[in-house]
């Protein structure tokens, strides 16, 4: 008897969150939104808000093709296992265009997975691997944002010109922080064989004992440090860093440091100097970039941080996307994606028909202080373009298929 | 030279942060016995408190004071809590106050960003303690140097609190034993409310002192919970001074390790852990636990295989199961495959806790090695599904036979904690090995063949195997075996002397029980297509333990109903709301003070109570119960 009641009442509930949201409108496009919601508020918090001011943009412009645009968003807690739950949702009972977004690369590679075995749409917004468009890479998967590998390259470049031969490493201990470091390295070894690799710090993501780890650097006596952690280990790294004068007199060079997720957490505690990629949205002076940092304070009353460009970015390219397509169908979908050109708040953007990458590119720039707060100055835009491996060697990466 | 008395010094300084909170955790765990999942959270709050009222007031008495008051601020949550919700289910069993406090903290999290935004914030230097002091030309941060002397000086302060004052004689009394305080007649309920009081105004001290060189955000206390648990069990629990020990040791051998290992940190607590436990069963200063007077099995209805019509009506609640994919969708049916496979999950931990007495915490350890399994067999070895889905879980059993071997030989907290860091190692061996396990990135394509691939056909196997595993575990608790296991579970000394082997048979059924986990986790990598290290990570290790406790941990088969529940619920408030972790852990809270015993439990105690002919059945075990009590 018990029993009974327990599975019936489960099998019910199962059913009603079910068909909750079963009823829907023809006269609509919906895509199917995936990101860490309440795990990384910091930086999906903005995201949010750039998607929310495309859609509404499309909108107001008469939507795609004469549909309304309506973009579905669920929250993955950061886990791939539950990644997959919500776009199986999206895409089973919501039956979403396509899906898009995502942060950590685990889950972009989960969804990305998830996305071929279903063969459905999926544009990854956020998640940095190289995976995902390369060894991992399959025909449904798009990504928008520069990849490891193009950040590593766009910061050698500019690193290789310091005098500096004795590096350090410090980057958190998974996927990213290893990918990071290794291209790099490999980059930066290729550029001046002359470069020594001092010490390497592999503090857990999130857990830097940052007192011991700076001290260990400073041991290694570097002329220059890469630095790859960001958001609460970044702080502390900089506290501790700064009081113990690891800094002084050293080149620093830094993943994603100038993005203002992460730059204006520092505050006056900001070191001055290090070659970062970022968004310096203060400092853009393009109509485009323009026309959005007015939409965009004018709606929020607030300043973007990358991710509101990301956001913002993605659903704008779901949207050209759909709309050259003229069809939810996932096979025309690609072929309309494949070398699509789109307009972005840093100018043009194409999608590339050889490995799924987007041309988007990053600031790289200097951080310094200015009244109390950390900004990037000397910066300049480079284009994803032309920080990309040749077409070869791409191929040899991805999987056949 | 130099260098190495610095980073000594460094390490020090690490450990008095650890310090501080370990030594509220232990002195709570040591009187009121509360696993208090919440410590991570009140030093988070504590932080946040300090963060605020040190911007407000500045100045070097705004800041000090500002840290004091935002400690004292907590404590003054902290009663509350106390008061209301714990206070009612200090006669729960076992480890249910763990789901409270577990509850409280999911609620804090998406609380704290509420109120204080998604940014990390970046706290005041403190004043007078701003810069580094020189030595030998190595740089020491002066504040590193104040935490050094912080440490120590609290350690003696509540030194003098425990052996100086009335209340901490009473404190160390309630710590050996609680029973007899209370028979003494000391009022148990301000004694706990004042050692609520201190553990988390200490948490929260721990937290607030933070803010000059951290980055207050809303990870912080997951950042520190595990840890200081650990620290307190390396150290012994209730013992303070091994608190200090023990966090002087995992800060310092980090602090060195990294200079020869850069990556061991991410695993390096966990493996003194283990060593520590292994050969010191009750870490370094704490003492053999006094055997518990109140065994659970005189509290529980007893137990009793199902009658031929509840057998029916459980044949046709599977069958109405089975029905689903001819009422759902496809989600509902996907939705419908995962909780039966969390089902499977529940049971397996819910066998060895309420039929063996053994709560392990690193349960997805076993969980995540069936799926790593799956993937190695079918990505590597090529072999085909029902071949991986019969040899992945060996993987499972495999580790439970290893790590089950040694975790025997503790019992209680100790032998969770061992099972903890045994989950822990071969979580950071999947993490780190990224030539065999793709590292964080995970093994990608393992999507079941084509006869299982439809939703509704992997829902019915899933079901079916859950069934077959509910089944199976049922026959075996009413088994001599299963005699045999709780006769080990109510009272070791006596089932040894009747000739019971008490370690090989709690060893059995640790393998079973990890065995059945790996059956689940085989399944999952299938139902999700891929496997990643969070299979094996600690979040899937506390959500199998909710759902047992959850269901009600005195119960032959509650597991099935904390696992729907808690599963069902879980998806479809994720799938609902941003703030999901609000809401679930408010509803935890309710479940909690609403029903003690667990929903099951809960629920046969009612039926008992209004079933006329078996109370006066009932009355006569308690007064059985009451007697073995004395005579023990």
């Amino acid at each position: 008897m018990r029993r009974s009641n327990y599975f019936l009442g489960a099998g019910l509930a199962v059913v009603l969150a079910g068909m909750a949201t079963s009823a829907m409108a023809q006269a609509e496009i919906k895509i199917g939104e995936i990101n860490s919601y309440s795990l990384l508020p910091a930086f999906t918090e903005p995201y949010r808000k750039g998607w929310q001011l495309a859609v509404e943009e499309i909108n107001a412009a008469g939507g795609i093709n004469g549909k309304k645009l309506v973009v579905i968003s669920k929250d993955d807690g950061g886990k791939p296992a539950d990644a997959q739950t919500a776009a199986n949702e999206l895409v089973s009972s919501e039956n979403v265009a396509m899906l898009a977004g995502t942060f950590l690369s685990n889950i972009g590679l989960a969804v990305s997975d998830f996305a071929n075995q279903k063969k459905v749409f999926f544009l990854a917004a956020e998640p940095l691997t190289d995976a995902i468009t390369w060894s991992k890479g399959n025909r449904y998967t798009f990504r928008l944002r520069p990849s490891n590998y193009m950040q590593a390259a766009m910061l050698v470049e500019e690193a290789a010109k310091l005098p500096a031969k004795r590096w350090a490493t410090i980057a958190p201990n998974y996927e990213y922080g290893q990918s990071a470091v290794a291209v790099f390295k490999k980059l930066m070894s290729e550029k001046r064989p002359d470069i020594q690799w001092v010490d390497e710090q592999w503090p857990p993501q999130g857990k830097i004992d940052a007192g011991p780890v700076v001290q260990a650097v400073a041991a290694a006596n570097p002329e220059a440090i890469l630095n790859v952690t960001f958001g609460a280990d970044l702080v502390k790294l900089v506290r501790e860093g700064n009081t113990r004068g690891l800094f002084k007199d050293r080149a620093v060079v830094s993943f994603l440091t100038g993005e203002p997720e992460y730059l204006d957490p520092l505050k006056d505690e900001t070191p001055e100097g290090w070659i970062v990629t970022g968004y310096p949205w203060y400092s853009i002076k393009t109509p485009e970039h323009d026309a959005f940092l007015k939409a965009y304070q004018a709606k929020y009353n607030d300043y973007p941080r990358l991710g509101s460009i990301v956001g913002y970015q993605t659903i704008k390219s779901a949207a050209a996307i759909l709309a050259k397509a003229g069809s939810t169908d996932p096979d025309k979908l690609i072929a309309a994606a494949e070398g699509l050109k789109v307009p972005s708040p840093f100018g043009d953007i194409t999608f590339r028909k050889i490995d799924h990458q987007s041309t988007l590119g990053a600031f790289v720039g200097k951080t310094a202080l200015k009244d109390g707060k950390g900004v990037m100055v000397d910066s300049v835009y480079r284009s994803g373009a032309d920080y990309l491996p040749g077409d070869a060697e791409v191929e040899k990466m991805r999987p056949k298929e | 030279m130099a260098f190495y008395v610095a980073q000594f010094l460094t390490g020090l300084a690490s450990a008095a942060s650890l310090f501080l909170v370990a030594s509220g955790l232990s002195i709570i765990f040591g009187v009121t016995r509360i696993v208090n999942f919440a410590h991570g959270a009140f030093y988070m709050l504590g932080a946040y408190v300090a963060f605020t009222l040190t911007e407000y007031f500045s100045g070097a008495f705004g800041f000090w004071g500002g840290i004091v008051a935002a400690a004292l601020a907590v404590a003054t949550l902290g009663v509350l809590v106390e008061i209301v919700l714990l206070r009612r289910i200090y006669h729960a069993p076992e480890l249910f106050q763990l789901l409270a406090t577990f509850g409280l903290t999911l609620m804090v999290e998406d609380l704290v960003v509420l109120i204080w935004g998604p940014s990390d914030l970046l706290g005041r230097r403190a004043p007078g303690f701003k810069g580094a002091v020189d030595f030998f030309g190595q740089s020491l941060p002066s504040y590193d140097l104040f935490l050094i002397v912080l440490g120590p000086a609290v350690l003696g302060i509540l030194w003098l609190l425990f052996q100086r004052t009335r209340w901490g004689v009473l404190v160390r009394a309630a710590t050996q034993d609680r029973d007899m305080v209370a028979a003494l007649g000391v009022n148990q309920k301000w004694l706990f409310t004042s050692v609520f009081a201190v553990g988390v105004f200490l948490a929260a001290l721990g937290g607030a002192l933070q803010i000059p060189r951290d980055a207050v955000n809303h990870a912080m206390d997951l950042r520190i919970i595990v840890d200081v648990f650990v620290v307190v069990v390396i150290g012994g629990l209730g013992s303070i001074f091994g608190a200090f020990v023990a966090a002087v040791l995992v800060s310092e051998l980090n602090a060195f390790g990294i200079l020869i290992f850069p990556k061991i940190s991410i695993i390096l607590v966990f493996l003194v852990m283990a060593v520590v436990l292994i050969v010191r069963p009750w870490g370094l200063f704490g003492k053999r636990e006094a055997p518990a007077r109140r065994t659970p099995g005189l509290t529980v209805n007893p137990w009793r295989p199902l009658t031929s019509a509840e057998r029916l009506a459980v044949c046709i609640a599977l069958l109405a199961a089975a029905a689903l994919p001819v009422i759902g969708g496809n989600y509902a049916v996907t939705v419908g495959s995962e909780i039966a496979i969390f089902v499977i999950f529940a049971i397996s931990l819910h066998f060895l806790m309420a039929v063996g007495g053994l709560a392990s915490f690193g349960h997805a350890a076993y969980f995540g090695l069936g799926a790593y399994g799956v993937a190695f067999l079918a990505k590597m070895a090529g072999l085909p599904m029902i071949a991986c889905l019969l040899l992945g879980p060996l993987l499972g059993c495999l580790g439970a036979a290893v790590f089950g071997f040694f975790a025997v030989q503790l019992s209680g907290v100790y032998f969770a904690m061992l099972t903890l860091a045994f989950a822990q190692i071969v979580w950071s061996v999947a993490f780190q090995w990224v030539e065999v396990t793709g590292g964080d990135n995970g093994i990608l394509g393992v999507w079941p063949e084509r006869w299982a691939s439809s939703p509704s056909h992997f829902y019915w196997l899933s079901l079916g195997i859950a069934a077959l595993a509910a089944a199976g575990l049922r026959i075996l608790v009413f088994s001599p075996f299963g005699f045999a296991l709780r006769a080990m579970r109510d009272s070791p000394l006596r089932s040894e002397a009747v000739g019971i082997n008490g370690k090989r048979v709690q060893w059995t059924a640790f393998v079973i029980s990890g065995t059945v986990a790996g059956v689940a986790g085989a399944l999952f990598a299938y139902l999700k297509g891929s496997v990643f290290p969070d299979n094996l990570g600690i979040p899937l290790s506390v959500d199998a333990l909710v759902m047992v406790l959850l269901g009600g941990v005195e119960t032959v088969s509650g597991g099935i109903v904390g696992a729907i529940v808690y599963k069902a619920l879980n998806i479809w408030l994720v799938s609902q709301t941003d703030l999901s972790k609000l809401v679930l852990g408010g509803f935890i809270v309710l479940i909690v003070v609403a029903f003690p015993k667990g929903i099951v439990g809960t629920l046969e105690m009612i039926r008992h109570r209004h079933g006329g002919g078996s109370s006066e059945a009932s009355s006569e075990t308690r007064l059985m119960g009451s007697r073995i009590e004395t005579a023990e």
